[in-house]
């Protein structure tokens, strides 16, 4: 069997920001495993502007920000091997893959990194009743169709879910010519980053209707017509508030998931909140030597902190493999108040490097007062305008604070 | 002029079909859809029901028995999967206890195997069976199948043999001649000895076009899902309630693939066509599953879905030669246990109805087994690299979900009876049944399909002809 120092699962933004910072750190046998023809992952598709303004201070596409990714893993001699499925991971670091040059192969490697990406929630997931015609899609798919293959998927279109890459689409699909007739959002607040309510819907006048959702679908084979109910408090549709709209197309920006398969069948620790791996202040897993970052870790909003994540877990890994810590006492880090998740999820006694805590509040806060605790210790707390369910956000871990630490963590938001 | 012309081809029509295509006949299977199996038989439970459900001397019993009994070499023949899982029958108090009884007794006439389980004893097999669960009647030989698997094999073993297989012809209307029939179709006329209307929710409709009183009507009866991914093992066996005034309940199915299936509800409506689900339905399955089992993970749902059965006013198959009209078959009625009872339903119909008017000549050329296509799942790595070695495509995975390769879509597409739709491909190998629900590899499917066939990616369809999936070219 094989055996290299690293074996990174995905070439998107996170798998090639890990090997370069690998490479950059003196890992040099490296393979990246990426399903697709070519690396960049979710990038490819997404064509419009707005990536790397904080990693390389301008506005590139998706794919120009995946170029650069591209070009330097192959200036750093990484080897990437596209066309590649993972099928296979287990506790023993051991990776099998599928391609149609080398058929079955397993590989085994000190360090194994997952950055696999996510999936979008499906209509059946989110129980839309009716028929099952043509004509629905997630969003990321209508993307694929557009932004890949060249195809536009229909006319008339309806949104449901206010996700980002709804939110883009209904955009994408309007200056291409579709008429989109609004975007649906369970929720009381959107899901999608502010910047992309404005840019995508109120500057193209598409109405976005919060506490809203997609009650039956109709058409035999194509998509005729949908209906769209308020809903109450409770979640639930409201009888009486029915609206029709004549539509071919309905897109669903409902939610992404971590892609978790193989990280459940190496038997990894799952959070329950993200549905990715419990990672510890190295982006390590509770399988050793493996790690995960990027979207297969939990679902970022900014390739940014795809790619910085990705870093920081890459140099977890040299970490590890140089041995400088010892896994003896962990501390929780978790969701307190007002908090959906927190990540990463364990901090180890003995870790001696500052540690980002990335997480989401559960609801809008106005002035947002976060505190973050060990035990029944104050750590920090400070005080923030504007946080939304939709925007990322980041707390350090200072060194100073690891000396002070005296329990599990805990981040809460209340409205000050 | 075909000696045998069969509408429908479900479940019925393509077992009907294959066991013909053994014979020295012309046969023709016609279906207003645009693939095999699309009707009752793409949407239902998937059980080989044993038989100890219908009640004594209807069609149903005896076809429901002997037609379980005919699986597991048909499966073997046909290269389909088919898995016994067994069938636990969960009783909740006394009164009953006294229905599991009865059951029992109907078995034990009909020699079912079957055993009682204490509530305890259910449980420590099936840890999700509910905790008001006192009795459990086991069914061990219980199996569940592909159905859609099994008529696609069907139909391929039939035109293999020479069939002609109509896709997407509807029959409008039907004559008498002096010998025969001539049947009106949307796609010109189609001249036959003899009819057989196995067209399911369309039984009654087809019948009334050659007799005024065929003495049944079809009132349909829909059926609401969930599927569960099969990330998650829900049950081993089949769990059923006892059964009651709406049939058989709603249960948990763990499919041949390891999903779960709970369900089906049972509702009356009025269109023969309608499949949509509804918040009523999937909130009835929810409720109803509660009385028979427990922590139901609905977060690992992937998708909902409905199927109407073709019921009949009979309450019984109806399986005869009409009186008005000889050389026209009733295959009608054919609800639940249909599917456990089309092998069984074919033996008659050909050894009871047909030869007493047809010669039937077996066909020594006809081969009536079907080699299954090659599931890179199934084989050892060995056996896989070979397969890769010989044709690369077989190492390209298209859905990541359900591990499934370019080589394995593309022999789909070139089978005989093979796909050119996109659920046509999913129902043949399956990608899109997994978690994503195709989000990632329906436009690779749609591609691969595209360049197959030698057409435009904008003429490929979803499923029915007017199903397309992309509108128009992007500049
Ligand atoms: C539609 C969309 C719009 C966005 N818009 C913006 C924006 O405007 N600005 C911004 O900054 N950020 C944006 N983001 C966020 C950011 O771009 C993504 O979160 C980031 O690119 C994700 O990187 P990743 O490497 O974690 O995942 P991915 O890019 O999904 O990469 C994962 C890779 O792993 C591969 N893979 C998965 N499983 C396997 C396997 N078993 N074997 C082999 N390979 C496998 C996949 O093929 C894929 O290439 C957007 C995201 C999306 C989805
Ligand atoms: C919810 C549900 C659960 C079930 N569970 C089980 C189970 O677990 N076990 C079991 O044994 N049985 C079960 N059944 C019953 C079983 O599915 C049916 O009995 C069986 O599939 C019927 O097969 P069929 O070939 O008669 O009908 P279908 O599969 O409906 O085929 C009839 C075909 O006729 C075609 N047709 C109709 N009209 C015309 C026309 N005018 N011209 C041309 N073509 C026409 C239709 O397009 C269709 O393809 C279930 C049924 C349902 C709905």
């Amino acid at each position: 069997m094989r055996h290299y120092q690293a074996v990174i699962i995905g070439g998107g933004s996170a798998g090639l920001s890990a090997a370069v910072t690998l490479k950059e750190n003196g890992i040099e046998d490296i393979l990246v495993l990426e399903k697709d023809a070519e690396a960049g992952g979710i990038l490819q598709q997404c064509i419009h502007n707005g990536f790397g303004l904080q990693t390389f201070k301008e506005q590139l596409s998706g794919p120009a920000y995946a170029e650069r990714f591209i070009r330097k893993a192959e200036e750093l001699n990484v080897s990437v091997l596209c066309g590649t499925m993972v099928t296979g991971l287990n506790d023993r670091r051991e990776v099998t893959y599928v391609n149609p040059e080398e058929g079955y192969v397993t590989v085994s490697a000190d360090v194994v990194i997952l950055a696999v990406g996510c999936y979008e929630r499906s209509r059946g997931a989110v129980e839309i009743p009716g028929e099952r015609p043509a004509g629905i899609y997630t969003a990321g798919q209508a993307q694929r169709y557009l932004n890949i293959d060249g195809y536009l998927t229909g006319k008339n279109v309806f949104i449901l879910g206010s996700g980002d890459i709804g939110l883009i689409m209904a955009r994408r699909m309007t200056l291409e010519g579709a008429k989109v007739y609004g975007v649906a959002e369970l929720m009381p607040y959107s899901n999608g980053l502010p910047r992309n309510i404005k840019q995508c819907l109120e500057d193209f006048g598409i109405p976005l209707y919060l506490s809203h959702t997609v009650t039956h679908v109709y058409g035999k084979d194509r998509l005729e017509r949908i209906e769209v109910s308020k809903v109450g408090k409770d979640l639930k549709p409201i009888p009486g508030t029915e609206m029709y709209f004549d539509v071919d197309t309905l897109l669903l920006s409902v939610g992404l998931i971590p892609e978790n398969h193989l990280a459940d069948e190496a038997g990894i620790l799952m959070d329950v909140r993200t549905k990715g791996p419990v990672v510890d202040d190295n982006y390590m897993t509770s399988v050793p030597g493996i790690f995960a970052c990027g979207n297969g870790l939990h679902v970022h909003d900014l390739v940014d902190f795809v790619t910085l994540e990705a870093a920081r877990s890459a140099l977890g890994a040299v970490r590890w493999l140089k041995g400088t810590q010892t896994a003896d006492k962990v501390y929780k880090a978790s969701a307190g108040q007002g908090v959906s998740y927190v990540v990463p999820g364990r901090i180890n006694a003995s870790c001696d490097h500052r540690v980002d805590f990335f997480f989401r509040v559960r609801q809008n806060f106005e002035t947002a007062q976060i505190t973050m605790k060990s035990g029944d210790k104050v750590l920090r707390t400070l005080k923030k305008k504007k946080l939304m369910p939709s925007v990322m956000e980041q707390l350090p871990l200072t060194e100073k604070m690891l000396g002070e630490l005296e329990g599990d963590i805990t981040i809460e938001v209340t409205e000050a | 002029m075909y000696d045998i012309v069969i509408i429908g081809a479900g479940i019925v029509g393509t077992m009907l079909a294959r066991d013909l295509s053994g014979y020295r006949l012309r046969l023709a299977l016609v279906d207003r859809e645009n693939d095999i199996a699309n009707g009752a038989t793409m949407a239902n439970s998937a059980i080989i029901h044993t038989g100890y459900d219908p009640e004594d001397g209807t069609m149903k019993a005896r076809m429901n028995v002997r037609g379980a009994r005919m699986y597991e070499k048909i499966c073997q023949d046909l290269g389909c999967l088919r898995k016994v899982v067994g069938a636990y029958v969960a009783a909740c108090g006394e009164d009953e206890e006294k229905t599991l009884a009865v059951l029992k007794q109907r078995a034990d006439e009909r020699e079912i195997e079957n055993v009682y389980l204490s509530g305890d004893e259910a449980r420590s097999q099936e840890p999700n069976l509910g905790d008001e669960v006192t009795k459990v009647l086991s069914f061990p030989t219980t199996a569940v199948v592909y159905p859609w698997e099994i008529a696609i094999a069907c139909a391929e073993t039939a035109v293999n043999n020479g069939a002609d297989l109509m896709l997407n012809t509807e029959v409008r209307d039907i004559a008498r001649t002096e010998n025969g029939y001539i049947l009106h179709t949307d796609h010109g006329d189609v001249e036959t000895r003899y009819v057989i209307d196995a067209a399911g929710t369309g039984a009654g409709k087809i019948a009334r076009m050659v007799c005024e009183d065929p003495g049944f009507t079809i009132q349909p009866r829909k059926g609401e899902y969930f599927v569960l991914d099969h990330q998650v093992e829900y049950v081993k066996h089949i769990v059923f309630p006892v059964p009651g005034v709406k049939g058989k309940g709603v249960l948990a199915v763990p499919t041949v693939y390891g999903n779960t299936l709970l369900g089906p509800t049972s509702d009356p409506v009025q269109a023969l066509d309608d499949t949509s689900t509804t918040f009523k339905g999937l909130d009835s399955v929810r409720a109803d599953l509660n009385k028979t089992m427990k922590n139901v993970p609905y977060r690992y749902v992937i998708r909902n879905f409905a199927g109407l059965r073709p019921s009949g006013s009979t309450h019984d198959f109806v399986i005869r030669e009409c009186e008005e009209a000889p050389g026209f078959i009733f295959a009608a009625c054919v609800e639940s246990p249909g599917l456990a009872s089309a092998p069984a339903i074919s033996e008659y119909i050909i050894n009871e109805i047909l030869s007493r008017s047809l010669t039937l000549e077996k066909d020594p050329d006809a081969v009536m087994t079907r080699k299954r296509p090659l599931v890179m799942a199934e084989l050892t790595d060995e056996e896989r690299a070979e397969v890769i070695r010989e044709n690369p495509a077989y190492g390209r995975i298209i859905c990541r979900c359900e591990q499934i390769s370019e080589g394995e879509i593309v022999d789909a597409i070139h089978r005989t009876c093979g796909a050119h739709t996109v659920k046509g491909v999913k129902k043949r190998v399956r990608p899109g049944m997994g978690r994503c629900q195709g989000g990632f590899c329906e436009p690779r499917v749609l591609d691969i399909l595209a360049r197959e066939l030698g057409v435009s990616p904008l003429d490929i369809v979803l499923d029915s002809k007017a199903s397309r999936i992309l509108e128009s070219e992007n500049r």
